[in-house]
Parts: C-alpha cells; structure tokens; sequence
C-alpha cells in the first residue's frame, strides 16, 4: 500500500478534535509507529486540535512524515489565524490559562513529543509544530 | 456517538463504545446525574476500555462527573483504562485526582459492593 504522503484535517468544530486525532493515528501507523507511541501521538494532536477550537475558532492540522537524517517520524503542524499568543513562554508554564482550562494543553503536549516549536503573532495567529521520532 | 446507560440494581454501566467527541461527553455526564437521580442509584460504572486517547477535556470532564455524581449520592469508578492511555495520561499530567479508578468491570463492582456494605454496616 502506498502510503499518503500528507493528510490534512480542517478544524472547525470538537467532532473534527476526534477526526484529527483518528487520522494521525492511523498516519502514523502506515509510518511504522505502534502501541504506546500511537496513543501518544493520537493524544498530542488531539490537544493541539483543542487549542485550535478553544483559542481561534478554526485552523488546520497537518500531518507529514519526517526525515532527519536516519532518524524518521512524524511531524504534525497546528495552524490557525486565531488571536494568537502574547506570551509564549508564559503559555508553556503548567496551569496556565486565559479560557479556565486546566493549562495542561501546550506543556502537557511538549512533554508527549521529542521536538516542540510554536510560533505566534499577536493578531496574526499560531502555529505549534511538532515532531516524533520512531525508535 | 450516544453512550449506553444499563441499570443494574442500584447501579449504572455506562460503556464507552466508541470516539466521543466533547459534547457526546458532556451529553454522558448530564444523562448521569439525571438516571442516578431517577433510579436513585448507589454507585455508577464508567467504561472507557476502548477509549484510546484520554486528553484533557476527557479527563477533566469524567472528573467533574464523578464529583458531581458523589454530590448526588453516588460513588463512580472509572474502569478500563488502558496502560499506554495512561502513560499519556501520566505524561500530559492527568491524574484524575478524587476520582476512584479500577482494573475492570468486575472489579469495579465489587468495590462498589463493599462500599454499600461499609455504608449498611455504618446505618446500623
């Protein structure tokens, strides 16, 4: 079977939240992921598709294999034009939140994955990308 | 994706039988408080053995469920969860604090049944 190359999952709603992470599981399984590192993966993109909803309304998950090297993997990008985030680094501190949650999102997903990079402008918008290597 | 709610006794099973989205999750966490309610139940079983991705809404909305469920009078377990579920769990920092967890069904409801012996034992 050949596998895709790339899949994307327009998020706009929390049904789509379950959409996004059922396609990055079974994406990472075509890329050789299995048990423990599928959860994981399916729950990373899972809250990253949550941050989408919560914070901006609408965006986009991108999931595509990834190469570095011998190492391969996954990488998966969040996008949206949301409000975007004043404080990054205040964002990755453990209970942080501006919306009530538990501000588990952001850390609680750089914990889950090997490389973990947002970017955001204030009234531009977010883009977290992350990245899981197959051991 | 609607949950199944059996009553058995004085308890409830609900079973997870597939994805839920959030709403189906909060749908499962009203319908609760209203059937223990009803059927003046003692103690609520939560399934969640096919449940393969517990992120923190999930998480956060089964806590708030079995506090409010104990508010009403009814002790939940949370049965089923899988090993990598809680290692992402674990990893994310969700502990489900308060909340009283289990290997399965079977041992869900006998703790449940010693519970409501304890409980006989202290109205005597």
């Amino acid at each position: 079977m050949k596998t895709a190359t790339e899949v994307q999952v327009s998020i706009r709603s929390d049904t789509d939240i379950v959409i996004a992470r059922q396609q990055a599981r079974s994406f990472a399984a075509q890329l050789g992921f299995s048990g423990t590192d599928l959860t994981i993966i399916a729950t990373a993109v899972s809250e990253m598709a949550r941050n989408i909803v919560i914070y901006a309304g609408n965006g986009e998950i991108t999931i595509e294999a990834a190469q570095d090297g011998a190492q391969k993997g996954i990488c998966v990008i969040a996008r949206d034009r949301g409000p975007g985030i004043s404080d990054v680094a205040r964002a990755m501190e453990d209970g942080y939140s501006t919306v009530g949650s538990l501000g588990l999102g952001l850390p609680g997903t750089k914990r889950l994955v090997d490389e973990f990079h947002v970017v955001s402008k204030v009234g531009e918008g977010t883009t977290v990308t992350i990245k899981k290597w197959r051991r | 994706m609607e949950v199944p709610i059996l009553k058995q006794g004085d308890y409830l099973i609900a079973s997870i039988q597939a994805a839920l989205s959030d709403e189906d999750l909060l749908k499962l966490r009203d319908e609760l408080a209203d059937r223990v309610g009803r059927f003046r139940s003692r103690g609520v079983i939560v399934d969640v053995t096919v449940v393969d991705v517990m992120d923190s809404f999930a998480s956060r909305t089964l806590r708030t469920t079995a506090h409010m469920l104990r508010l009403r009078g009814a002790e939940t377990v949370i049965v089923g969860i899988q090993p990598e579920v809680a290692f992402a769990m674990v990893q994310l920092g969700l502990t489900l604090e308060g909340v009283t967890t289990m290997l399965d069904l079977e041992e869900g409801l006998t703790f449940l049944d010693q519970q409501k012996k304890r409980r006989a034992k202290r109205a005597k």
